[in-house]
């Protein structure tokens, strides 16, 4: 009885999802260890790690979907940026109300995404590449749109006069607590985004598409899957999460700044890859980069409770890369 | 590097006392036992290969061979039991210090680099390098011209190795183990992409190792290769040893009894497998195929024939006769680069794509499983169903799992996989496993038309009769099929009628009644056979 146990503990072990949690506990570990004179025990750290995290994890979601087509998307954070200027533009000098705002903003992101997409699945350009460029695209597009300025508001009229009017309602929103305080609206939106990601991946014949053509695009092609949509969906999806992130953003800034979100998406990519998702395509799951995007969350979260400087951080947070990287690896 | 190994009991004239006779093993296992996790795979296997022998090693797809020759060649390195190497205790911690102890493997995967030029891959790992580590290019290109002439390979030292079809592949794949300077040889079904010249050619290769006392180890699965190479033979069933024994003391169905446990038919028995063949499936119309680079080049000219429902029409050709493309063609996978008019069940079918094709009921099964077949993180079930996801999936493409699961395990069932579990990656699966994994994936969506490239590529005998079988019974339902095959007993016991293609024509039909291992290869290489061999 005892052996079949252990067997089967010796096999869960085996599976990825368990690696990566035990990279997790290991974090914690480590908190519990330099806890900052108890500060890690407070439940208000734990809150405030998961807000922090939600922006980066959402995009973290777009990159998975993306990753696992054996592909990658640079181009994230600039969507982010464009989407956060757009949306703040519609809704403060232009007063879109959110409901309308929301929607357009969500379809930019969603469309600049397919246009990587089909960069990528029909024009066959690598998708470093291509998302590299869309990255420095959006970014000059979002620079288009708000004038090079943070759009904030206080809004200059067509006359030249300025005048400052209420921040609309829809940040405020966004950015508040529910639960008397102890669960902000942002992460809600993350472990939404998550939920869509898992069912699109693992419950939807789109997902099962998008693993083959990771896994082996001809064997995908000649089993009658259609490689080009399953590919722009997922840029589309990866795009569509950018701009939620976006919104997400200027809603916690209260501006659209066309500099925001610099280099987010090497975040991303870290948090996909520290859950256990191969950047070789073909395998991985949503559930791995959540567990990913805490593991990172909390590393951060206890350097800057333990104040450690910035070289400090950085390159700790390199050297935990590679060292998740490698637990995470198969062994024979 | 030298042919370290035995080179110096051997050199050194008589033996030193205490290691007399000129038969001592050059390689021997004792007790050998290898787990996966928590699954033993060999549960103690003895194994010895003479000087100057062929040794067959035979037994169905997961019964360990693979895992025995990965421990020889110092792919594993966690066994337990006693390796010994020319007498002495060895343990591989990785395959090159098996190359340097003088065992040369080639495996049944191509581990070729594509991008490479024929005589790069060829001196990949022991580059002719001169004072200062340059590589001498000109030196290494001549003998490599060498080589290939040797191996009776047609193609150019300079060529690309991504340029060569499969079979040229594989040749230089062997070609390039076959070079270095070892002892033991180790060839996993080295034949299974090759044609007969290439076989042929290989075969008198091996007999020249053996007459310079080089040892063979060869595992395969066709039987009339273990009888025309082997002197001793050992045979392996569900990791265990069923035993050895010289060639000449195992009759064939002796040896069958050995693997399969259980007395099987051999190649499915002289009865028709047909059902009476009923209406026209498939006809194509002169069917023209454009070259893959040189567009004003043809591979295939004229191709015109029909196909009924409920028959299995054989075709036939030497490598590069354009017969794998007319099956790709037909499946709408080569887009512009064919033409001709195709009626499929009477109506017009132009096949644009296979996404096409699979839902008209055309369902193809490649040659090369690796690159055109499998994704190997895919588990059983998801690699199984995904010709025909549509079946399973409600609104929105949500798929329903559970009909999902039990249409796939019956499909699994009948096809008798071995597979730890429904959710393993194919990856973990023994290669005549997967190979029923992608047939599988092909049945499912319930095809009218299967154009099937090798189908029982890397497959026992226990599973090539089950898979026979099956091919009757589905000709019986009524699907048509067009097949492939280098077996050539296969092909003339399945075929209804057998066309033969000879530089993208078709020269000969042969009825089942006349045709015969002759007239096949005979209208293959053309009347005379120096005119031309590819």
């Amino acid at each position: 009885m005892g052996t079949e146990w252990g067997s089967r503990l010796r096999q869960w072990w085996s599976t990825p999802v368990a690696r990566a949690l035990l990279a997790l506990l290991l974090m914690i570990a480590i908190g519990f260890v330099f806890s900052a004179d108890g500060a890690f025990f407070r439940w208000s750290v734990h809150r405030d790690m998961l807000r922090q995290v939600s922006v980066f994890g959402i995009l973290a979601c777009g990159m998975t979907v993306v990753i696992i087509s054996a592909g990658i998307d640079l181009s994230v954070s600039s969507l982010l940026a464009l989407a956060a200027v757009t949306f703040a533009w519609l809704t403060m000098p232009h007063g879109w109300p959110a409901l309308a705002a929301i929607p357009v903003v969500l379809a930019v992101g969603a469309v600049l995404g397919s246009i990587s997409g089909v960069l990528v699945a029909r024009m066959r350009i690598q998708p470093f590449i291509v998302t590299l460029a869309m990255m420095v695209f959006g970014r000059g597009l979002a620079k288009v749109i708000s004038g090079g300025r943070k759009i904030t508001n206080y809004v200059t009229d067509a006359d030249g006069s300025s005048q400052v009017v209420d921040l609309p309602e829809i940040f405020g929103i966004i950015d508040s607590r529910v639960l008397w305080g102890n669960l902000s609206i942002v992460t809600i939106i993350f472990l939404a985004c998550v939920l869509i990601t898992w069912i699109v991946l693992s419950r939807l014949r789109l997902g099962r598409h998008i693993y083959a053509v990771g896994g082996n695009m001809e064997a995908a092609r000649l089993s009658g899957v259609p490689v080009r949509l399953t590919l722009i969906t997922a840029y589309a999806l990866s795009g569509f999460f950018a701009a939620v992130a976006g919104i997400c953003q200027a809603a916690q800034e209260t501006h659209g700044d066309p500099e925001t979100g610099m280099a987010y998406e090497l975040d991303a990519i870290a948090m996909v890859v520290i859950g256990g998702t191969s950047l070789a395509g073909g395998k991985g799951s949503v559930i791995l980069t959540l567990i990913g995007v805490l593991t990172i969350g909390y590393l951060q979260k206890i350097l800057s409770l333990n104040a450690a400087p910035e070289a400090t951080r950085l390159m700790l947070t390199g050297a935990i890369i590679i060292c998740a990287v490698l637990f995470q690896r198969e062994r024979e | 590097m030298t042919a370290a190994g035995c080179e110096p009991i051997r050199i050194g004239a008589e033996r030193t006392a205490g290691n007399p006779s000129r038969s001592d093993p050059v390689v021997s296992m004792r007790g050998i036992r290898k787990s996966f996790g928590s699954v033993e795979v060999l549960h103690g296997i003895d194994f010895e290969v003479l000087p100057g022998e062929v040794h067959v090693i035979a037994g169905e797809n997961g019964a360990g061979k693979s895992t025995l020759i990965k421990i020889l060649s110092g792919a594993y390195s966690h066994f337990t039991g006693r390796l010994l190497v020319c007498g002495l205790p060895r343990r591989f911690a990785r395959p090159s210090e098996a190359v340097e102890a003088g065992i040369a493997t080639i495996h049944q995967e191509l581990s070729l680099v594509p991008s490479m030029s024929v005589a790069d891959n060829l001196f990949l790992g022991w580059e002719v390098t001169g004072r200062f580590g340059q590589v001498d290019f000109g030196l290494q290109e001549t003998e490599a011209a060498r080589v290939l002439q040797e191996m009776g390979l047609d193609c150019s030292p300079h060529q690309l190795v991504s340029e060569l079809p499969i079979s040229c592949q594989q040749s230089l794949e062997i070609a390039r183990a076959l070079t270095r300077d070892a002892s033991v040889f180790i060839l996993d079904e080295p034949t299974s992409a090759l044609n007969e010249h290439e076989v042929e050619s290989l075969f008198g290769r091996i007999r020249e190792l053996r007459s310079e006392n080089r040892s063979i180890v060869y595992i395969t699965h066709k039987m009339e290769e273990i009888y025309q190479l082997a002197d001793r033979i050992t045979v392996l069933r569900d990791g265990n040893l069923a035993g050895t024994a010289a060639a000449d003391d195992l009759p064939p169905a002796e040896l069958v009894r050995w693997m399969v446990g259980r007395d099987v038919t051999p190649v499915g028995g002289d009865e028709p497998p047909h059902s009476g063949a009923g209406g026209i499936a498939l006809e194509v119309e002169d069917l023209c195929i454009a070259h893959s680079v040189v567009k004003e080049r043809s591979v295939v000219e004229g191709v015109s024939f029909a196909l009924r429902s409920g028959e299995i029409l054989g075709l036939a050709g030497l490598q590069g006769s354009g017969k794998s493309e007319v099956l790709h063609a037909l499946f709408g996978a080569l887009g512009r680069r064919a033409t001709g008019r195709v009626r499929l069940f009477g109506e017009p079918y132009a096949a644009k794509s296979p996404q096409e094709s699979v839902e008209q009921g055309v369902v193809l099964l490649t040659n090369d499983r690796k690159s055109m077949g499998l994704a190997p993180d895919l588990s059983v079930t998801h690699s199984v169903s995904l010709a025909s996801l549509s079946r399973f999936c409600g609104h929105g493409g949500w798929i329903r799992r559970e009909q999902e699961g039990q249409a796939v395990q019956a499909l699994t069932r009948e096809f008798r996989l071995r597979a730890p579990s429904e959710e393993a990656p194919v990856r973990t699966l023994s290669g005549g496993n997967q190979q029923k994994v992608y047939l599988a994936r092909c049945l499912l969506p319930q095809p009218r038309v299967l154009l099937l490239d090798e189908p029982t590529r890397g497959i026992d005998i226990g599973a090539k009769a089950d898979i026979y079988e099956l091919m009757r019974a589905w000709v019986g339902e009524g699907i048509a099929i067009l097949l492939i095959t280098s077996e050539m007993e296969e092909l003339l016991t399945l075929s209804e009628r057998i066309l033969v293609m000879r530089s993208g024509r078709i020269v000969a039909e042969l009825p089942r009644s006349t045709a015969s291992k002759d007239s096949v290869l005979a209208a293959a290489m053309g009347a005379s056979v120096d005119e031309e061999q590819r």
